[in-house]
């Protein structure tokens, strides 16, 4: 749903058949006096398998030393290599060349603030959003007896929790968020899901009460304006639009009481 | 020169630092906590299969407890591990699991009734009870005797991973991300903090503190094929070498995982296996029983990498464009199964392989995994050579694992040993004569050396480019001190390596930029990596025998009489080519389980000299124990319950084991007389 088709990889392709990429970034470094934004192409030869984090870094080592990007997991877990990857925000590092067309288009993810090239600050703006939203499992009690048994839990809760767990803070989801764009302080999908995962929870005391006064505004749920690119967008398929729409429902319900 | 003043300095934003940096701020100390990456981004994350912890709670695991995970752990660290650590981490592993479960982990739980499971390559039915409904479940894993692995789905790191850096920010704990720690600033066997550097503007800062704790994971990208994220490069451990102080342990002792997809190397988890996965050849024969009758496909990860390679060797490998692999089969595990738990290995297949594994077999090979070496400390995780600093997780070697580490033993290690650690770094800042008395010029020459370095790169007009040295380690490593090791190849990758570490030294950079610069981060990464390389192979040359990951083919048995004993590296002079070893024997006479047969793997090894007298010491303390309690028993062999801090001693209730029954006679009673 969320990512292109996926093309098994190719049979063994005869030798000098690779195709030619010319990839176009968006550079831009803040940190550099007179560095002004702009496209720049980089040629190179496509391998079998090749993904973009493979891509990248073969220019990095080859072309240019000064492009910045961000890899880490490369496994497409870790959510810190997302990018607008020819006008739509996804993993770089588990997305494969042959699945894109000889000239392919990056630039950073939009909203975040910019480090420089391809590398945005989403740990900035998850924190501050985690901070705002007490985006952590609030316990009956501090101190436990770890001891003892722990608590039961039904399966398919511990199934649906783990469902919206499932969350990597990629940024995706808010890189193609209308209200993001327009609102700084919106909390986007991610935060909203964020919400709805601690909602479900029995171990977290919350009620809909206190989520209202996180999430019961325009920074929250009401400022969504339905576009719901988050939910195509979302590299693990969380189920974004029917998370939104029924924790606005509920925040409805709380606000007419 | 900008200083920042903490309590406890946590380097490392992973499992490990952030539930160190916990444990220390619950007691009340400032902790600052500095990470390359979003901590959400860490290693840990890629924990896919589970937590190994004896909960006992699903059918299968029914009969087990702290003494069955103590003797899986200390039988596949091939008896290299410190036993007393294995006794505190398999203590303190349910607790473990209960405090991540109240944080919110989404463990999979047991569902009562039956189910159908696949069991050695046949479908069974199993019977889950119906007391354990709704309480953490287990699943099968490599080297255990019990389904011991509590699990979420097969992304149990990323879900731990959440919940514990959500009680960071819960506990208003700062981490400074892009943070990258070049240097701790030591004198006179004492650690003083770290000389930082801002990955984004460039700028050095000091951070001072009282406690140090490193928790930055494994060396992986030493190897140019590894399960590894790309910031696993080993460098808070190559920090603690180059104060020529600290010892790191045995980091020889280096594992490759079996299934890791070929070619990329991406982890797909034991848990495949042990759900009921075959390994089979290129003629879709399954092999493994033939070599491992016992544990076939679920003997531990050292041995079943060495007997794939050797399958390779003798022909029945895959041959592929980009060479020769295996097949992992998990079509039988059925679609329902694979869904909802390999859901992440399916996706790994779709996206990397362009594969289905619920009809497609996946093509697999060995890569370099983990890294049992590190930071050398005693059971507090402390260094014993450098007073306040602490070193927990895979960057340590407290040392748990040994010469192999057991699947589902690593994650488990990072929480437990971040609440023990934590707690031994509260007390060790609750003395006031370990409050921080530094002169700032000390700071001011650790800063002022690392910027030399930094600017020598820049404007020292060197020749040598940073990443062609970094590929060049790489393929050394790869080929010459992989799974199967000899002496000639050895001595070969350490020529080699001094070689390379030589021209670093000589390192010239294109892209000249003070601030953001990946290349000047390689530059300075890589010359601290071949130290550690160095480590490795040197280590593995010198030991000449083979335990547990460390296989040398030209001396295949392990020999306990000579080598029961853990390699530490030190670093003494800045300009040396090679580390400094020395040995610290392992004491046969203090063990609760003294040398013998792992169980599976070779049956061949020299005994140690005092291993019969205390294999009949054991015997005698059995028999003589009779009925007794099996903690009470225990403690006659080897008592720990002290080396914890106080509020993890103690027993840990299971369906089977009710808590009200325990406590007259067990060891928590027993230690809080004395």
């Amino acid at each position: 749903m969320s990512d292109r088709t996926v093309i098994p990889l190719r049979q063994a392709t005869a030798a000098g058949q690779h195709r030619q990429l010319s990839i176009r970034v968006l550079r831009y470094n803040p940190q550099e006096p007179g560095s002004v934004p702009h496209m720049q192409a980089y040629d190179l030869e496509e391998a079998d398998g090749m993904t973009l984090f493979i891509a990248l870094n073969e220019i990095r080592e080859k072309q240019d030393a000064s492009l910045q990007f961000d890899f880490v997991c490369r496994a497409g877990i870790c959510g810190s290599c997302a990018m607008v990857i020819d006008g739509r925000p996804g993993l770089a590092c588990r997305t494969l060349t042959q699945n894109l067309g000889t000239v392919i288009t990056l630039a950073p993810l939009p909203v975040f603030e910019l480090i420089g090239d391809l590398s945005v600050d989403t740990g900035k703006w998850m924190r501050a959003m985690s901070e705002h939203l007490q985006g952590w499992l609030h316990m009956k009690q501090e101190e436990l007896d770890l001891s003892r048994l722990e608590e039961r839990m039904e399966p398919e809760l511990a199934d649906k929790i783990y469902e919206l767990d499932r969350c990597i803070e990629c940024g995706c989801c808010v890189a193609g968020c209308g209200t993001a764009r327009m609102r700084e302080d919106f909390v986007g999908a991610v935060g909203l899901n964020r919400i709805a995962r601690f909602r479900i929870d029995p171990r977290d005391t919350r009620t809909d009460d206190d989520f209202y006064e996180l999430i019961g505004d325009d920074q929250g749920v009401f400022g969504c304006m339905s576009l719901l690119a988050c939910h195509d967008v979302c590299p693990k398929d969380l189920p974004l639009a029917t998370q939104i729409a029924f924790m606005r429902r509920k925040m409805a319900g709380v606000g007419l009481k | 020169m900008r200083i920042i003043v903490t309590d406890v300095l946590v380097i490392g934003g992973g499992l490990a630092g952030l539930r160190m940096g916990i444990g220390a701020k619950r007691r009340g100390h400032d902790v600052v906590i500095l990470s390359l990456v979003p901590p959400k981004r860490s290693h840990s994350a890629a924990a896919q299969g589970g937590m190994q912890a004896s909960l006992g709670n699903v059918i299968k695991g029914q009969g087990d407890n702290e003494d069955v995970h103590f003797e899986d752990t200390v039988r596949g660290s091939d008896w290299g591990a410190d036993q007393r650590v294995v006794r505190m981490f398999v203590n303190t592993a349910p607790k473990a699991v209960r405090e991540l479960a109240a944080w919110g982990v989404p463990w999979s739980r047991v569902q009562k009734g039956d189910r159908d499971v696949i069991i050695n390559g046949a479908k069974t039915t199993i019977t889950e009870r119906d007391e354990a409904h709704g309480l953490v479940a287990q699943r099968d894993f490599g080297g255990t005797k019990k389904w011991r692995t509590c699990y979420v789905s097969d992304s149990t790191g990323h879900a731990m991973l959440n919940a514990v850096s959500d009680q960071a920010i819960a506990h208003a704990i700062p981490v400074h991300e892009r943070m990258e720690a070049l240097a701790l600033i030591h004198d006179a066997g004492r650690c003083h903090g770290a000389i930082v550097r801002n990955l984004v503007s460039g700028e050095l800062v000091a951070y001072v503190a009282k406690a140090t704790a490193v928790a930055s994971g494994g060396a992986g990208r030493l190897y140019r094929a590894t399960t590894n994220a790309v910031i696993c490069e080993g460098t808070g451990i190559a920090i603690a070498l180059e104060t020529g102080v600290a010892t790191i342990g045995n980091m020889e002792a280096i594992q490759f995982h079996p299934t890791t997809i070929f070619p990329a190397g991406i982890l797909v988890t034991e848990g495949c296996r042990g759900d009921g996965g075959l390994l089979r050849d290129v003629d879709g024969k399954r092999f493994m029983p033939d070599y491992e009758p016992e544990k076939k496909e679920l003997a531990s990860r050292d041995v079943v990498s060495r007997r794939m390679e050797e399958h390779i060797q003798s022909g029945k490998g895959v041959k592929s464009r980009f060479g020769e692999h295996l097949w992992l089969d998990i079509t039988l595990l059925g679609a329902a199964h694979i869904d909802r738990n390999l859901r992440e290995v399916k996706d790994i297949c779709r996206y990397f392989l362009g594969i289905d594994p619920i009809k497609d077999w996946i093509p697999v090979r060995p890569s370099q995994h983990y890294t049992m070496g590190g930071i050398r400390t005693n059971h507090t995780g402390e260094s014993p050579m450098l007073k306040g600093l602490f070193a927990a997780g895979e960057a340590a070697c407290w040392d748990m694992h040994g010469f192999n580490r057991l699947g589902g033993n690593s994650v488990a290690e990072t929480v437990v040993g971040g609440m023990i650690v934590g707690e031994f770094i509260g007390d060790f800042c609750d003395r006031p004569e370990n409050n921080v008395q530094l002169s700032t010029a000390l700071i001011g020459e650790f800063l002022q050396r690392e910027q030399a370095k930094i600017d020598t790169f820049i404007d020292g007009g060197g020749k040598e480019e940073a990443n062609a040295i970094r590929g060049e380690m790489q393929d050394l490593m790869t080929a010459k001190v992989g799974i199967f090791r000899k002496g000639e190849d050895l001595a070969a990758a350490v020529e080699g390596l001094q070689a390379l570490l030589r021209r670093s030294r000589n390192i010239g950079l294109r892209y000249r930029a003070r601030g953001a610069n990946p290349e000047l981060v390689a530059a300075y990464r890589v010359q601290k990596m071949l130290k550690l390389a160095l480590c490795v192979a040197y280590g593995a040359l010198t030991r000449t025998e083979s335990r547990g990951a460390h296989f040398r083919q030209d001396f295949p048995r392990r020999n306990d009489e000579q080598w029961l004993k853990r390699t530490l590296a030190t670093w003494p002079h800045a300009d040396d080519t090679l580390p400094t070893l020395a040995w610290e024997p392992l004491d046969v006479m203090q063990m609760e389980l003294p040398p013998g047969w792992r169980g599976y793997g070779t049956k061949d090894y020299v005994d140690h000299p005092a291993t019969a007298v205390r294999v009949a010491e054991v015997a005698a303390i059995r028999e003589k124990g009779g009925e007794a309690r099996r903690a009470t028993l225990q403690e006659q062999l080897m008592p720990f319950q002290d080396l914890l801090p106080e509020r993890f001693r103690g027993p840990n209730e299971r369906i089977d084991e009710p808590l009200s029954l325990r406590v007259q006679s067990t060891a928590t009673a027993t230690a809080r007389q004395r």
